[in-house]
C-alpha cells in the first residue's frame, strides 16, 4: 500500500469531520469510518506509519489512528 | 406503429370518477373525462380512427372516427367528445359508414391502396380495405410516387421519411411535442400542399430531431418507418424486455422476425417510459449482433501473448487453477473480482457471491464505485436507506425542479421528456451546473435560474441554499420536528446560518451571484413541491458524500420528502447501477446495504450458502490497484467493467493491472482491459438472457431472452461454472431461483418474485409484507432510519487546483448518441452523429491560446495528456473545458487525477486542471491507435462443449 496515498485518504476524512464542533465526536468519525471501510491490509499499514511517526497526518487523522483497533 | 399485437385506445387515460354508458348496446363503465373513442375501445368497440393515437391528446381532424349519440345532432368526433353519465352511443350505422367511406376514399386519393411497403402494417390502407375501398372514386395519382414529387428523405441512420406516403395527419408533429418535446416537426404549406417539415424543411439528420423514434410510432402509414422493416418480414415474436443503456430502465418490445431482432419498440404500459423511448433503446442495438462479438473462450499464459482459441471447459479450468495457485502462494486475499452495473441482479449477486463464498474474500466491488457510491454513502447516513426517493411519474406532481450536475436530455432522455412536460405544464426549473446544458433554454423549457458554479464546488452552493432557507425562516419546522434528529438539526442549522455560508461569502468561490443564489433557495423552499434530481456531477467529486448529505438536509429542512412531486432522485449512469449496489457488491456490504461484520446479518449468508464468510471489509477498486501494485493483490475476475478505459489515471490502473498474475475478462467485446488480461470469457448482452434490472427509481424489470447467446452461455451460467470449478458449487436451472435466494436473504426483496413482476410489469422495491406490491414512495410518514439526520457538511475545497500551469478547469459529460465508454453505441450507425469527443472551450479562452474551431488541441493535466478536436462554445464559461469520454482513443482518462471522493473513493473526475494548447495533430499513441488493426486469435481447436 502507497502509505502517502493512505495519509491524503485519512486527511480526507478527517477533513469531513473536521466541521464537527466537538473534537471526540470528530476523531470517532473519523475512527469508525476508518474501521468501517479500510481493508485490513490499509488499516494495517496506516497504524504502521502512525507506529513510525505518522508524518503527515492531520490531528484529527492521528488521534483516530491512534484508537484504531490493531490488525490482527 | 404500435408494437406487434398493441391495441390502441385512440387517446389517453383519463383519471375522473367512474361513469357509466351504453355503446352499441353495451354498458360500459370509465373514469369521466374518458373520449367515447377510448370507452368503445376499451369495450371491443373500436372506432375507426386515423389521426388519434393512445399516446397523444386527442386532435379531431380526420373525420373518420364519428358516432351517433342519442338525443344529439349530427355526427359528433368520438377522440374529441367526452363520455357522459346515461350516453348512448352507436359506432356503428349505414349513414356512419357512408360518411367514413367517403372520407377515407379522399385520403385513398391522395395516398393510393398498394402504396406503403408493407399494406398491412398500414393503418388507412387497413381501414380503407376493410370499408371495401379498393380504389377512390376522385381520382389522383395511381401510385404514390407520382403523388408530391418529394424525394425520399433516408438521410437518418434509421428511418425514412416517404412525404408520397404521408396523410399530413399530425400525429409525427404532436408525438415530437407532446411525447418528446423537441418540437422539431411541423406542418409546412397549406391544403394539398401540408407536408411534414424537419425544422427548416432539412433532412432529417442535419434538423433538430433527436431520433428519438416517437414519430415513426405515431405514424399510422409507411411516411415515416424504420428501416429495418423495409427488409424484414412480419414478426413471428414480439418479447418485452428491459433497455440496458441508462438508469431509466425503459420497458421496450422487441419485435423478432426470422430469429433476430427487427424493431424495438417502446412499451406503452412501461411504468419507467411511459410509452417512450431514446435514439439507444429504440435504435442501437445492433452492437449484439456486432462482428466484433467475441464469441469463443480465449487465454493466454502472459498479456504479451497472442490469444489462444479453448473449449470453455480448458478456459474455466485454466481460470479456477490460476485463482486457486494464486491463494495457495498469496493467501485468499490476493484475488478479488468486480461485478457490472450493465448486468442483470442475478448475474451481479452471482459475482459477489462466488467472491465471498468460493474466494473466501470480501474483496469484491463494482463499477458504482465510480459512479454513484456516494449516493448510497449520503442517502444511508441522512436517511437510512441508499436509493433514490421517487418514482419518475411523480415530477409530474413537482412545482419547483432542481437538476444539479446532471444533462437529462443528454444522459436520460426519457426522463427528460417526462420532465419537460411538466417544466411546459408551468413548473419551475433551476440548473445548477458549470455548463450550460440543453435545459437552460430549448423550445419552450427555460430556467428560472441557472447557477453556472466552477467545478468542485458544488458543496459551497448548496450550503449557501441552505443558509438562505435557514436564515430568511423558510424551514418548515413542523416536519423537522416530527421527523428529523433535534440534535443533528440544531448543529446544522448553526453551521449553515454561519455568514461564512451566506451566498455573498461563497460568490468569490463559486462564481455565482449571490442574488441568483437566493432567488433559487426561495423558489425551492416555497415550491410548495420542490423534487431534486442530480447525477454524477455531483458525485464524482472529492466531496461527492458531503454533496448527497448537503441535498439531503436541504431537502429534510423544506419538507420535500416523503410524498409525490418532492424527493431526491438520483439519475442513474447505467441500466443497472441501483441494482449492482442492492445485490451486495461492495466490499463491506451484503445485500440490502448491510455491514458484513453484523453477525446476525452475516449468519443468515453463512446458513443459506454452507460456508464460513470473512466479517472484515475487502477492497474497494482503486486499493485493489494500490495492492496490485505492492504485490499483495494478485488475481482478478471481471465481469462487464472496463477499468481500462472508464477509470481515472489510466497510466496509474494499467501500472496495476499489467502487475496481475490472473486477469479473468467477461465481456462481449474485447475492450481496454482485455489487453492485460490472461483469460477472456464472452459475454452475452441484454438480449441474450433472463434476469432482471433495477433502474434509478427502484423499479425492478424483466429481461427476457430474445436471442440465443451468441457465445452459448448466458452470463450468470458462466459465473456457476467458474465457481463449480473451484470448488464451490452452484446449482441454478434459472435466474428465477437465483432471485428467490435474493429474496429469501434480503429484507427489501422479501416479496419480489418473477411470478409477482410478471404479473404486476415490475415491483419498486421495498417490497415485502410491509408493501406487497412495492414502494413507489419512501420515506413516507418516518425515515427508513426513523429519524432524519442532519450532517454539517463544510466546504472543503478540492485538492485539484488550477496554476499558472494549469489555468482550466476540466469537466467531463456525456451526448445523447453515444454511451459511456461508447462500447456499445460506437458499434451502431449513432456515429453518424457523434464520431469523436471534442473538447469544449469558450471563445475567450480559444482566442487567448489561438485557437479555431475544429483545431487539435494538447490538454495536459498533472496525471497526463491527450489530444482532441476542438468545439468553441459558449456552453462552457470561461475558464472551464469540457468534453465526453465515449471513444478510447480521446485518452479522457489520461488526464483525470486519482483523487477521490472522501468517503467512498469515487474518483473526481469533474475537476482536472489542465492547460490547453494548440497542437498540429493527434498524440503518437493516439495515432499508433488509430493505425492498428486488433489480431485475431490464434485457433488452435474447436470448442467441444459449446451448446450454441
Amino acid at each position: 500500500m502507497d502509505v502517502e496515498h493512505l495519509v491524503s485518504m485519512a486527511n480526507d476524512i478527517a477533513a469531513f469531520f473536521d466541521s464537527e464542533p466537538d473534537k471526540a465526536v470528530a476523531v470517532e468519525g473519523v475512527r469508525s469510518h476508518i474501521a468501517r471501510y479500510w481493508e485490513k491490509r490499509m488499516r494495517g499499514a496506516i497504524i504502521e506509519h502512525l507506529r513510525k511517526g505518522g508524518s503527515g497526518l492531520t490531528p484529527t487523522a492521528r488521534s483516530a489512528i491512534e484508537k484504531l483497533v490493531p490488525v490482527a | 406503429m404500435y408494437a406487434k399485437d398493441y391495441h390502441d385506445l385512440g387517446t389517453p387515460a383519463a383519471h375522473g370518477q367512474s361513469v357509466t354508458l351504453d355503446i352499441d348496446g353495451a354498458t360500459v363503465t370509465v373514469p369521466a373525462g374518458t373520449s367515447i373513442m377510448r370507452a368503445a375501445a376499451l369495450a371491443d368497440r373500436d372506432v375507426p380512427k386515423l389521426c388519434a393515437t393512445d399516446t397523444l391528446k386527442h386532435f379531431g381532424s380526420c373525420r373518420v372516427c364519428l358516432v351517433e349519440i342519442e338525443g344529439r345532432k349530427g355526427f359528433p368526433a368520438s377522440c374529441t367528445t367526452e363520455v357522459a353519465a346515461g350516453m348512448k352511443v352507436r359506432t356503428q350505422s349505414e349513414a356512419l359508414a357512408k360518411m367514413r367511406r367517403g372520407v377515407l376514399e379522399l385520403y385513398v386519393s391522395e395516398h393510393p391502396m398498394g402504396s406503403c411497403p408493407d399494406s398491412s402494417r398500414c393503418e388507412l390502407e387497413t381501414l380503407a380495405g376493410e370499408h371495401g375501398i379498393t380504389q377512390s372514386r376522385f381520382g389522383g395519382p395511381k401510385t404514390a410516387r407520382a403523388h408530391t414529387h418529394q424525394p425520399v428523405d433516408a438521410s437518418n441512420p434509421y428511418f425514412r421519411f416517404d412525404n408520397d406516403l404521408c396523410i399530413v395527419c399530425s400525429r409525427c408533429v404532436r408525438a415530437c411535442e407532446e411525447t418528446q418535446g423537441t418540437f422539431a416537426l411541423t406542418i409546412e404549406g397549406r391544403g394539398l400542399e401540408s407536408r411534414v417539415s424537419a425544422s427548416q424543411n432539412q433532412p432529417f439528420l442535419e434538423s433538430e430531431c433527436v431520433s428519438c423514434g416517437a414519430c415513426i410510432e405515431a405514424c399510422p402509414t409507411g411516411a415515416l418507418m424504420e428501416k429495418s422493416l423495409l427488409t424484414a418480414g412480419l414478426p413471428q415474436q414480439a418479447v418485452t424486455t428491459t433497455c440496458a443503456y441508462c438508469g431509466v430502465g425503459c420497458s421496450l418490445v422487441a419485435e423478432v422476425t426470422d430469429g433476430a431482432v427487427s424493431r424495438m419498440v417502446p412499451n406503452r404500459d412501461g411504468r419507467a417510459n411511459q410509452g417512450h423511448a431514446c435514439v439507444k433503446g429504440r435504435f442501437a442495438y445492433g452492437y449484439a449482433t456486432h462482428a466484433d462479438r467475441v464469441t469463443k473462450p480465449l487465454i493466454r499464459k502472459s498479456i504479451t501473448d497472442e490469444w489462444t482459441e479453448v473449449s470453455w471447459d480448458e478456459a474455466i479450468n485454466y481460470a479456477a487453477s490460476e485463482f486457486k495457485r494464486i491463494q495457495a502462494r498469496y493467501g485468499k486475499d490476493s484475488v478479488g473480482g468486480i461485478t457490472s452495473s450493465r448486468c442483470t441482479n442475478e448475474e451481479t449477486f452471482l459475482v459477489q457471491k462466488l467472491v465471498r463464498a468460493a474466494f473466501g474474500t470480501n474483496n469484491v466491488d463494482t463499477c458504482a464505485r465510480v459512479c454513484h457510491s456516494p449516493t448510497g454513502y449520503g442517502l444511508k447516513h441522512t436517511m437510512g436507506e441508499s436509493a433514490g426517493t421517487q418514482e419518475f411519474v411523480s415530477v409530474q406532481h413537482a412545482d419547483v425542479i432542481v437538476v444539479i450536475g446532471a444533462s437529462p436530455t443528454e444522459a436520460h432522455p426519457v426522463f427528460a421528456s417526462q420532465m419537460k412536460r411538466r417544466l411546459r405544464a408551468g413548473a419551475k426549473l433551476i440548473v445548477v451546473d458549470p455548463r450550460a446544458i440543453p435545459l437552460v433554454k430549448s423550445p419552450h423549457v427555460e430556467a428560472d435560474y441557472h447557477l453556472r458554479l466552477l467545478p468542485g464546488t458544488n458543496v459551497a452552493v448548496i450550503n449557501a441554499l441552505a443558509h438562505v432557507v435557514v436564515t430568511e425562516g423558510l424551514t418548515k419546522d413542523d416536519y423537522i420536528a416530527e421527523r428529523c434528529e433535534r440534535e443533528s438539526y440544531e448543529k446544522w442549522k448553526k453551521f449553515v446560518a454561519d455568514p461564512i455560508n451566506s451566498p455573498e461569502a461563497m460568490e468569490p468561490i463559486t462564481g455565482v451571484k449571490a442574488e441568483l443564489v437566493r432567488g433559487a433557495a426561495r423558489l425551492y423552499a416555497k415550491g410548495p413541491n420542490g423534487a431534486i434530481y442530480y447525477g454524477l456531477g455531483v458525485t464524482e467529486h472529492s466531496q461527492g458524500s458531503t454533496m448527497v448529505m448537503g441535498i439531503a438536509n436541504l431537502a429534510m429542512a423544506t419538507g420535500n420528502l416523503g410524498r409525490e412531486g418532492v424527493g431526491v432522485s438520483p439519475l442513474r449512469g447505467q441500466n443497472n447501477v441501483q441494482g449492482s449496489c442492492d445485490m451486495g457488491s461492495f466490499p463491506h456490504e451484503f445485500s440490502g446495504y448491510r455491514h458484513v461484520s453484523d453477525d446476525s446479518v452475516r449468519a443468515t449468508f453463512e446458513a443459506m450458502w454452507k460456508v464460513p464468510l470473512s466479517p472484515e471489509q475487502g477492497l474497494r477498486i482503486p486499493n485493489m490497484f494500490e495492492a496490485a501494485l505492492d504485490g499483495s493483490f494478485r488475481g482478478m475476475y471481471i465481469q462487464g467493467e472496463d477499468l481500462a478505459q472508464s477509470d481515472p489515471n489510466t497510466s496509474h490502473v494499467t501500472a496495476a493491472l499489467s502487475a496481475l498474475e490472473c486477469l479473468v475478462i467477461q465481456d462481449i467485446f474485447h475492450n481496454e482491459t482485455a489487453k492485460f488480461a490472461h483469460v477472456f470469457l464472452p459475454g452475452t448482452s441484454f438480449l441474450e438472457k433472463d434476469g432482471t434490472f433495477t433502474n434509478a427509481e427502484r423499479r425492478i424489470s424483466r429481461v427476457r431472452k430474445v436471442i440465443e447467446p451468441l457465445c452459448g452461455y448466458a452470463d450468470w451460467e458462466v459465473t456457476m461454472r467458474l465457481s463449480n470449478a473451484l470448488g464451490y458449487p452452484m446449482n441454478y436451472r434459472h435466474p428465477s431461483e437465483i432471485m428467490d435466494e435474493i429474496a429469501a436473504l434480503t429484507p427489501t426483496f422479501t416479496g419480489v418474485s418473477y411470478e409477482k413482476i410478471d404479473r404486476l410489469g415490475s415491483i419498486q422495491w421495498p417490497c415485502n409484507d410491509q408493501a406487497p406490491a412495492g414502494t413507489p414512495t419512501m420515506h413516507v410518514g418516518t425515515f427508513v432510519r426513523g429519524k432524519g439526520k442532519f450532517y454539517v457538511t463544510a466546504y472543503v475545497p478540492t485538492h485539484e487546483r488550477t496554476t499558472s500551469k494549469y489555468p482550466l478547469l476540466l469537466t467531463t459529460g456525456r451526448i445523447l448518441s453515444q454511451y459511456n465508454v461508447g462500447a456499445q453505441t460506437r458499434r451502431t450507425p449513432n456515429l453518424a452523429w457523434h464520431s469523436e469527443d471534442r473538447l469544449e472551450i469558450h471563445p475567450h479562452d480559444a482566442e487567448a491560446r489561438g485557437i479555431e474551431h475544429g483545431d487539435w488541441v494538447g490538454v495536459t493535466s498533472r496525471a497526463g495528456d491527450t489530444v482532441l478536436r476542438v468545439e468553441i462554445t459558449e456552453r462552457v464559461a470561461p475558464g472551464v473545458v469540457y468534453t465526453t469520454f465515449h471513444f478510447p482513443e480521446s485518452g479522457a482518462n489520461l488526464i483525470t487525477t486519482d483523487n477521490s471522493d472522501w468517503a467512498t473513493n469515487c474518483p473526481e473526475y469533474k475537476v482536472t486542471a489542465v492547460q490547453v494548447v494548440k497542437v498540429a495533430q493527434p498524440a503518437a499513441w493516439q495515432q499508433r491507435r488509430q493505425a492498428a488493426k486488433p489480431a485475431s486469435p490464434r485457433k488452435r481447436r474447436a470448442p467441444m462443449d459449446n451448446p450454441a
